[in-house]
């Protein structure tokens, strides 16, 4: 009958499929340098679940990527597979146990039940937010014949709410005294995905601009002006391909599409990006968390006025359980997090990340290894 | 039944008894004209996209480990590695999705034309297949992470991704079959009855067949939609940029999750990684539709 | 239920070429055969049948059961959060759902984007459409046509990622003098007004219409070009036979007989269109300014906003909110299918 030779061909092609399993791997020999081993002082011990599972913020995702190739040449046979889907996807697979641990640009929120919900995910035990990867944004901006900018927080915040529409705005030259400023029409660009980089920038602005942000923080853009592009590749491309655009964006996007990265001036001169003014910033970081719940105070960071930080960065927490993992899961995932915070630290400034300063690192290692 | 209309053009001279007026040959210039500016117009913009696509990514796809590795253990900006874990995911998932939709659409779409008639049921039916047409992929995805995963307790996997690629794909299938089934013309039909030949048999053997051709073509577009959706697999698994074997758990890649994910590489090596993806699904949906020709042709009833 | 072994003609079906007026004879000299009456009701039923009727049935009562799980599901997430609405729903502008004991949207902007842009697609893309069906199957040498066709199928496998990518990096930058001549020329009319967003960065409507034109013309093709192949070599013979040009074959008999399989392609092209997903949000620029009818806007349809704020759903009231605007978009598309059967009905004397 015809219908069984149809059948027969579906089993055919579903054969072919299966056939097609033989042949693939997963070893990739990485041609890059191995990341230096010597300077993790602390031990690992790997082992464990062999395939970890995370989700959550796109913007650790490259962070992640190093952290996964350090982990695999220091636990051979293991393996983690970062799913870079949105903070909000991280804290609700974590919740809903699809994840081992979440990625989030925020910490879990108390007024949503987060806290509460993520407790009875760890078996009555509470999350940990982990703040272990901290990305700097840049104010990026595309303006022929001007290289160098530098602008302040309150600068910003009339840009990105539209009160400042001119490049030649006097708020822009007085702080650029040596620029020739265009008279061209600033075109703001933003996100138009929900995301953790917008919420952190406004919350920035909130901080930063002396009130001139009115207009709150959140994951949407509330400035009001310009146009919105999707995810941080739209945004910077849309930047980098016209004059008198200006957006906020994590770094290696901007550097990827040759977009000018202003300074920022937080009251005691103007800061360059760099991981020195990044680290300074980080160093300043009080932390509100109780215990090993590292949760950063945002406001310290970004209304820091200590002279050379670059105070706009966006840190980036692993929420992990402190206990109620099984025994495989709780090994593999502190073997992982323990190998993010040593030897996975080499090669995330190529990434466009800032490295852990020493002091942080030890916070987060005294954590790490408080997990059972 | 396929009708070589194009051995009738050559009757289709001017017989030589009797002119043709000046306004029919006019009308009849413009519409050839017309019809042949229409597919000149569509052809560059169809064109300009397959060049698009080639250009950039033909030159990624001709390395060997392209089609065995997987992108395990590679930096975001390290070049190398393969998709294979995408293609495995992308496959599976299109035919486990193809497994359940084909014959499920199909028998929808006989029911419609060969039982259904004008009940109740199979107004619903209709209703609701052309609903079913309208739900954004987004949302199907959404209803399948509520059913399945939350209400019934499955984790994400790729067998998820493959309901809610059903979900999107049986509409597909029922309209063409539908419209396919309706144009075999009813002689076919009484004649096969005539000869005392049951109407399940007429289905499968007369009728199904003489349609055949079109209902391949729709299956392979339905196909070729899914496979390359983007909204389920985001919303229903995850992203592992290692082999996963197994569809019913874990995260498991697939090619159009697999250039999502590199979306957020703004390096030469994600570039590549996208555009190299996206040929290897047009290569793959053009081996399905080779082998859906030549399936077709083999079953298709020997008219000549 | 309809055990009958004579088929009742289909909803329909066959004898469409001759209700149209085709001057051609129906090609047998014998009358159809009379459906049979009692003499029918009383054969035995062969369990053969008895099982395909089944599956059949049972297939479409799964549908019909399916497609109300998820009616009702969409339902149950969008009422609980339509409550919490401070501002109207269907008429409101505003979109703000990040706080929710504030949450304020309206689905104006996004229904009207959604349509216009869709509706611009289908406009360019339904008589290319045709054209290129009646060119491959009518006009075009087999020899070459095939080829053609293939090349057309394989637009259907290149993902919508891949057309958006196309769209705003390379289609873009071509389409900004037209739009920019478009809107200086004919800026009086409001279609063509300069928008919200900037014809620079190419996230307008106008980009996106002719995307999603260009993503739709293989589905329409492809079934249009199935169905115009079925036409009846009769009916065609006999308008050669009575001196036709080629012009006046395709307009007596390809065309009124593949009138409503045309239609049936449009609308599953137009709901591919409405339910675009990836493509827009990467091409489409968002703004905070209310559409202004021009094709040079910008904006957000509704399921590149569902898309857009998907990753980020962590209130299930927040969810509901963009689950409601899905269920519009439902609705709506919905709609479009009825009115498209009613225009194939209408012609057919389907009902």
């Amino acid at each position: 009958m015809k219908t069984k030779r149809h059948g027969a061909v579906l089993g055919l092609i579903a054969a072919g499929a299966l056939l097609l399993t033989a042949c693939g791997s997963d070893s990739n020999v990485p041609e890059g340098q191995a990341p230096a081993t010597g300077e993790a002082s602390v031990p690992v011990e790997c082992g464990g679940k062999s395939k970890l599972s995370a989700e959550g913020s796109s913007a650790q995702k490259n962070a992640m990527d190093t952290f996964v190739q350090a982990y695999q040449q220091k636990c051979s046979g293991s393996d983690l597979a970062y799913n870079a889907s949105g903070s909000g996807a991280g804290v609700k697979q974590f919740i809903a146990g699809q994840v081992d641990f979440g990625g989030s640009d925020s910490p879990l929120s108390e007024s949503k039940g987060e806290v509460a919900s993520a407790a009875e995910r760890c078996k009555g035990n509470p999350a940990w937010n982990l703040p272990l990867v901290f990305g700097p944004v840049a104010i990026g901006y595309k303006l022929e014949g001007v290289a160098d900018l530098t602008l302040t927080g309150e600068v910003a915040a009339k840009i990105f709410n539209g009160t400042v529409k001119k490049w030649n705005d006097p708020a822009i030259a007085a702080l650029n005294s040596g620029a020739s400023l265009p008279d061209k029409d600033i075109k703001v660009v933003y996100r138009s995905d929900e995301s953790g980089t917008t919420d952190n920038f406004q919350l920035y602005l909130q901080a930063a601009s002396k009130g001139a942000w009115t207009q709150g923080a959140g994951k949407q853009f509330k400035g009001g002006v310009g146009e919105a592009k999707e995810k941080s590749a739209g945004v910077a491309q849309a930047t980098g391909s016209v004059d008198g655009a200006i957006t906020y964006v994590e770094l290696s996007f901007a550097q990827e599409n040759k977009l000018s990265v202003a300074k920022i001036d937080n009251g005691s001169g103007p800061v360059e990006l760099t991981n020195e003014s990044v680290g300074k910033a980080i160093d300043g970081a009080t932390i509100k968390g109780t215990g090993n719940d590292l949760v950063i105070d945002l406001n310290s960071i970004y209304g820091s006025t200590t002279a050379g930080t670059y105070p706009l960065l966006l840190a980036t927490y692993e929420i992990v359980c402190s206990k109620g993992y099984d025994a495989d899961t709780a090994k593999a995932v502190k073997a992982f997090l323990t190998v993010a915070a040593t030897s996975g630290q080499t090669g995330l400034a190529d990434a466009g990340y800032a490295p852990l300063p020493k002091a942080f690192q030890d916070k987060l290692l005294t954590a790490i290894q408080a997990i059972a | 039944m396929t009708t070589d209309t194009a051995d009738l053009n050559r009757l289709a001279t001017p017989p030589t008894f009797q002119s043709v007026s000046g306004a029919r040959k006019l009308k009849n210039g413009i519409a050839t004209a017309l019809v042949y500016g229409a597919f000149l117009i569509a052809i560059v913009p169809l064109v300009w996209v397959l060049y698009v696509v080639v250009q950039r990514g033909f030159p990624v796809v001709l390395d060997a480990d392209w089609w065995q590795k997987s992108l395990s253990g590679l930096l975001s900006r390290q070049q190398g590695g393969g998709v294979y874990h995408a293609i495995y995911g992308t496959l599976v998932q299109g035919l486990v999705c193809g497994l359940i939709s084909v014959p499920l659409g199909l028998f929808v779409g006989v029911y419609l034309v060969e039982y259904g008639g004008r009940s109740k049921l199979s107004r619903a039916t209709t209703f609701m297949v052309d609903i079913l047409t309208g739900v954004p992929s987004i949302v199907a995805a959404l209803f399948v992470y509520t059913l399945w995963i939350t209400y019934f307790g499955f984790g994400r996997s790729g067998f998820a991704v493959s309901l809610a690629l059903v979900l999107l794909m049986v509409p597909v299938i029922v309209r063409t079959t539908e419209e396919m089934l309706k144009i075999v013309p009813d002689e076919l039909r009484e004649a096969s009855y005539a000869l005392g030949i049951p109407k399940w048999k007429t289905i499968v053997k007369v009728v199904i067949p003489t349609a055949l051709s079109g209902i391949v073509t729709g299956i392979m577009l339905a196909l070729a939609r899914v496979m390359g959706e983007t909204a389920p697999v985001l919303v229903l698994a995850a992203y592992a940029p290692y082999i996963n074997y197994n569809l019913f758990e874990g995260p498991m890649a697939s090619l159009p999750l697999l250039m999502t994910s590199e979306r957020n590489n703004p390096t030469q090596a994600g570039f590549e990684r996208i555009w190299g993806a996206a040929i290897t699904l047009v290569i793959i949906i053009t081996l399905f539709n080779l082998l859906a020709t030549v399936i077709s042709r083999w079953l298709a009833p020997k008219t000549k | 239920m309809n055990d009958r072994t004579v088929a009742p003609r289909p909803a329909g079906t066959g004898s469409t070429g001759a209700r149209e007026g085709v001057p051609a004879p129906r090609p047998d000299s014998e009358a159809p055969i009379p459906p049979t009456t009692e003499a029918e009701k009383k054969t035995v039923v062969r369990p053969g049948d008895r099982i395909f009727a089944g599956l059949a049935t049972g297939s479409g009562i799964f549908i019909v059961v399916l497609i109300a799980a998820i009616g009702i599901f969409l339902l149950l997430q969008a009422i609980p959060s339509l409550a919490l609405d401070q501002v109207n729903f269907l008429t409101s502008r505003e979109w703000s759902t990040g706080d929710v004991s504030n949450m304020r949207y309206g689905i104006l902007d996004l229904l009207l984007v959604t349509v216009v842009s869709s509706a611009f697609a289908l406009i360019i893309a339904m008589p290319i459409a045709l054209g290129i069906a009646l060119f491959l199957t009518q006009y075009a040498p087999r020899r070459l046509a095939r080829p053609f066709a293939y090349v057309i199928d394989l637009l259907a496998a290149v993902p919508s990622i891949i057309f958006g990518l196309w769209g705003l990096l390379v289609l873009g930058p071509v389409l900004t003098p037209i739009g920019e001549w478009l809107t200086s020329t004919l800026g009086w009319i409001p279609l063509f007004a300069e928008g919200n967003v900037s014809i620079e960065l190419g996230g307008t409507i106008f980009t996106a219409g002719i995307v999603l034109a260009v993503m739709i013309l293989p589905i329409i093709t492809a079934v249009s070009r199935e169905v115009f192949d079925r036409t009846p070599v009769t009916h065609v013979e006999g308008a050669i036979a009575l001196g036709a040009t080629k012009w006046e074959v395709v307009r007596t008999t390809v065309l009124p007989f593949g009138k409503a399989g045309y239609v049936s392609a449009s609308m599953l092209g137009l709901g591919r269109a409405l339910g675009e997903t990836i493509a827009l949000t990467i091409i489409l620029s968002g703004t905070g300014a209310a559409f202004a009818w021009s094709l040079f806007d910008g904006g957000a349809t509704f399921a590149s906003k569902i898309a857009l704020a998907a990753p980020e759903f962590n209130d299930p009231r927040t969810a509901g909110a963009y689950i409601a605007a899905g269920l519009v978009l439902f609705v709506l598309t919905f709609g479009v299918n009825a009115i498209a059967r009613s225009i194939v009905a209408g012609h057919k004397e389907y009902e």
